[in-house]
This record gives C-alpha cells, structure tokens and sequence, in this order.
C-alpha cells in the first residue's frame, strides 16, 4: 500500500475492480441475507456505508495512537459505536427498515468488508484517503446489494421496491427469493462482474490473502514472509 | 501393402456405441410413457411435452452459440431432457413455466458447469425442483385421467396416491383415502406427473434399456429394492402398502431412467449400489417422515452431490495393489 494513488482511483476501485463483495467476496453474509427486496438491500448497503466511512476516517486518525498489539478490539471498538449510533438512527426514523434488517443491522459490526478497510487501508494511510476508500467501497458494496435485490426482487416478488409488476406479480419464481436462489444471483453476479473487470485489462483480484486478513499481523505467514519462502523450499526439496 | 501397415495410436478396438445411439435408445424408451401420458391427460400433454423438448433444444443451441462452442444437438441429449422433464411435471402446468424449466435445465444445471457429461447434478430433475419451489401451487395441480380437455379450466383436480399415502402411516391402508386399486396403480389411472402414472409404460421402457444394455441393473434394483425393505419395515410386513409405495410416485421413473444418468452417477459396481441404497433411504425418510408426500427428486439430487465422494470410498483396487501400511511393515521386516 506504499504506493500513492490519486484520491479518484482509491474511489472508482471499490466499485469494479475490487468490489468488496464481488471481485473480494467479503461480507457474504449480508449479501446474502438482506437482498430479498430492493429497500432492505439498499437500507443495509448505506448502513453499512455510513460505517465504513466513519470508521476509516477515526481509524485512520488514530493510526498513530493505537498500539499494533491491541488494534483489532480497538478498530471493533471504534466499528462498534458507529453501528450503534447507526442502528439507533435507522430504529428512530426508520423503523420499517430496522425490522426488515433484524439482527444484520447489528451485525454490521463484524462485517469483514469494514474490519477488512481498517486493516489493510485505514491503518495505513492518511485521513482523506480513508475516507475516499470507504466511500468508494461503500458504493461498490451497496451498488452490488442493489443489483441482487433487484434481481430477486423482480423476478421472485413480481415487485421493484414494493410496486409490483404486473406479470410477474401473479407468478412470482419464489426460488429467487430463498436462500438457493440467492446463492445462484450471487454466482451470476461474480462471473459478470469478474468477466467485464477482466475485459477491461484489470486481472482477476487474488484473494491477496495476507494483506486484506485482518489476522494478517499476528500471523506468522506474513510476518515472517522469507522464512515462509525458506518453508516453501525445504518442502519442494523433500518432495524431490 | 503400405494400406496394411497403418500406424496409428490406441485405443485400436472402438465400440460402436455413440452418444447419439444411447440418447435415442432412451427416448424410445420414454416413448411408451408418453403415449400413456397422451391417453390419460389429452392433447395438453402433448402440447407441454413439445414445448419443454423445443425449448430444451433451443436453449442448448442458443447458450452454444453464445459461448462460442461447438454445437451439441446432434447428441440428442436436449430432447432426452426436454422428455424427462416434461415426464415429470404435472399436465396442467402452464406452458411458459414447463419453457423455464427447460432453460434451467440446459442453461444453468448443464451449459453453465460446461455441457454434456459436465453437469453434477441430473439437468430434469433440478428443474423439476427449481419449478415445484418456486410455483408451489401450479406444480401440485394434478388432475384425475381422461379429466383433462384442452382447457385446464374444467379439469377435475384430485389428490395423487402419494398424497393419500401420506395419511397411511404405519401402513393402515384404511386411513389412506381415495386410493386406487392396485390394477389401476399399474395401468396409470391415477393422479401423478404426466409419465409417472403408468407403471407398465415406465417397467417396459426400462426392460428396453435393459436389454440394450445402455443402463445396468445395480442402480434401479438397489434403489427399489431399498425402497421396499423400508416400506415392508414401515408397514410392519404390510405387503400391499408396500407394493403402492413402489408403484405410487415418481420411484420407478426416477430410478431407471433418473438416477442412472452417467454423468451424475458413479462407475464401478460398488459404487453404484451405494448410490441405490443412499436414494432409497432418502426418499423413504422423506416419504415417510417428511412434510412433502414425495422424496425421489430430493433422493437423486442428494446422491448425485455425493457421487464424487462415493467414488472416491469404493474405487477398484487394482490388481496386486497391496495398502501402503503394509507395505511399509513389510520394508520394516
């Protein structure tokens, strides 16, 4: 992450090539659960955004402060009491929303897409670049939120965002609205996305393990990178 | 002389046997069940059956066109879809959802994992699944035989002995209401998908197979045979009970012409009477224990997710193969 990227990059790759849930296949579980209609899928997507963002933002503050040993409770700390002013935000003003959500509302706070910026971004670089990155990972992960609940929202409730349509309505594919049919859109979606990311020149994003691994500091894979190397030889030699 | 000498890698002895020449052994088979189907359900079977065949075809040439692969309809496999499908659906389903069917089938069980030979899951029977989850009620609308005119309005609906069955629990047949003889059970006049009813049709087509030799017995007996252990269990001994539960529903259907699909179930011998016994258990639990009076689709799927480590379990020793341990034990002495 040494490298310096203009704050219109840091923005557009969260949204193609390295869509959170899309090309990283972080926060599945959100994905997947809240995208059974168009608003449910979009009140988690900005949520989640609104989240991402501020916590990038302190985090990113804070990278100086907070000692590496003890940073992962820190950045939940910090994730933790957005998610509650959030949720409490949605409960007062949104209340529909807050039932459609349920327990995801909540679980906001373990989404790997936000511990995932904290570590592999936030910590570090400087404030705007946070905030640029989560915000832009926050509209990619949205925009693909979006894009399922559309799909399963049309084609399994015969609805787009509660106006039904007219066909569709009276014969909905309620498979679509169930996990297997979620699963399937999900599938779809990733292939889409991977093809039209690929055609552009950008290769397929890695699970790049250590670096987007909020576990990667404590791991001896990556701390230890030239003994892993030594580990990779000596096996290829007993193999020979 | 240089005519005498060719040289030419092996394999040198070829069957004769192609794909093509299996898939129309199949759908002759099928034909049998489709002429009962016609009788007992009328012109509309024909029409639903015509419809899931020609999209099925369309499908398979279109997603081959797009993908830019060579075209694969002169295999037949689409119609032997398309047929089997439509086999399984009920007679009054409106033709669009039998056409979504077909397209799941090709396009998303088959085309997507690569073609023929690819698909880890039997492409008719995940549609047939895919349409009773999503249209719960049009896939449950059966109608009694010679009920059906064209128009679906005037079609006497009536429960499938299955779903009669269902009531008989511990093999009281009594409980079981509006239940068909066991002659009518034979000959089809009943209630059911449009080519399940008649068990003769299927039991003839599937003695064509067998003697053409393109399924083999371990498979279909296994899986029956499985079936009927548990219902005899079941029913405490009840013989009756259990000769409706292997005529009834989709179980003979499914084991000889589903379930021994090559590509979704396993190879060697032993393999495949674990695949039998598995789908049996399966579709007895179901039939048995579970909320939906029919389990055979749910069965084949099941096992064929686990065809791969079914294989893996009962590969062939080769011979003379001795276990690494006691190989090791012998260096050791």
């Amino acid at each position: 992450m040494a490298e310096k990227k203009s704050l219109g990059k840091e923005f557009t790759k969260g949204i193609l090539a390295e869509n959170p849930t899309l090309r990283l296949v972080l926060g599945t579980c959100p994905t997947l659960a809240t995208t059974t209609s168009v608003t449910s899928a979009l009140g988690m997507g900005v949520a989640a955004s609104v989240v991402l963002v501020c916590s990038n933002i302190v985090i990113s503050a804070l990278r100086k402060v907070i000692p590496d040993k003890v940073r992962i409770p820190a950045y939940v700390v910090v994730i933790a009491s957005f998610v509650t002013i959030v949720q409490m935000l949605v409960k007062a003003f949104a209340p529909e929303l807050d039932e459609q959500l349920g327990v995801y509302l909540p679980l906001i706070v373990v989404n790997c897409i936000i511990l995932g910026r904290a570590e592999a971004f936030a910590s570090k670089n400087p404030v705007l670049a946070s905030a640029v990155d989560g915000l832009g990972m926050g509209v990619g992960f949205t925009a693909a939120l979006f894009l399922m609940g559309a799909v399963r929202e049309i084609l399994g409730a015969g609805s787009f965002a509660g106006i039904s349509i007219s066909f569709l309505s009276s014969n909905p594919m309620l498979i679509f609205i169930l996990p297997p049919g979620g699963f399937f859109v999900f599938g779809v979606l990733m292939a889409t996305v991977n093809r039209i990311a690929e055609s552009r020149g950008k290769p397929r994003a890695e699970l790049r393990g250590c670096e987007a691994c909020p576990m990667a500091a404590s791991c001896k894979l990556n701390k230890r990178e030239a003994e892993c190397e030594n580990i990779s030889e000596e096996s290829k030699e007993a193999v020979s | 002389m240089a005519k005498k000498l060719t040289v030419s890698p092996s394999p040198h002895v070829r069957s004769s046997e192609t794909t093509t020449g299996i898939m129309l052994d199949v759908i002759i088979s099928l034909v049998p069940a489709l002429i009962m189907s016609v009788v007992y359900f009328g012109l509309r079977a024909l029409a639903l059956s015509a419809t899931t065949v020609g999209s099925a075809v369309l499908a398979e040439y279109i997603s081959r066109k797009v993908m830019k692969r060579k075209g694969t309809l002169g295999d037949l496999s689409a119609v032997v879809t398309g047929l089997i499908l439509a086999l399984n659906l009920p007679s009054t389903l409106p033709l669009w959802m039998g056409a979504v069917g077909s397209v799941v089938a090709i396009v998303v069980v088959k085309q997507m994992f690569g073609g023929i030979g690819q698909n880890f899951v039997n492409p008719a029977m995940t549609a047939r699944i895919i349409l009773m989850v999503s249209f719960p009620t049009a896939m449950a609308k059966w109608v009694a035989p010679f009920a059906v005119k064209w128009s679906v309005v005037d079609a006497v609906t009536t429960a499938t002995p299955m779903a009669s069955l269902a009531a008989a629990k511990g093999g009281d047949l009594s409980l079981a209401e509006g239940l068909p003889t066991l002659t009518q059970m034979l000959i089809g006049y009943h209630g059911g998908s449009m080519g399940e009813v008649c068990s003769l049709a299927l039991l003839a087509g599937a003695l064509y197979l067998l003697l053409r030799r393109v399924i083999s017995p371990a498979i279909p007996f296994s899986f029956i045979g499985t079936v009927a252990v548990c219902m005899l269990i079941a029913g405490k001994g009840n013989l009756q009970f259990a000769l409706y539960q292997l005529l009834g529903g989709g179980l003979l259907l499914g084991a000889f012409f589903m379930a021994t699909d090559y590509t979704t179930s396993p190879i060697n011998l032993k393999g495949r009477i674990v695949f039998g016994i598995g789908c049996g258990l399966i579709t007895s639990v179901i039939r048995l224990f579970g909320s939906l009076p029919e389990g055979v689709s749910f069965s084949i799927i099941l096992m064929n997710i686990l065809v791969p480590h079914i294989e893996r379990l009962t590969t062939s020793k080769p011979f003379g193969f001795v276990k690494e341990k006691k190989e090791k034990e012998a260096a050791k002495v």
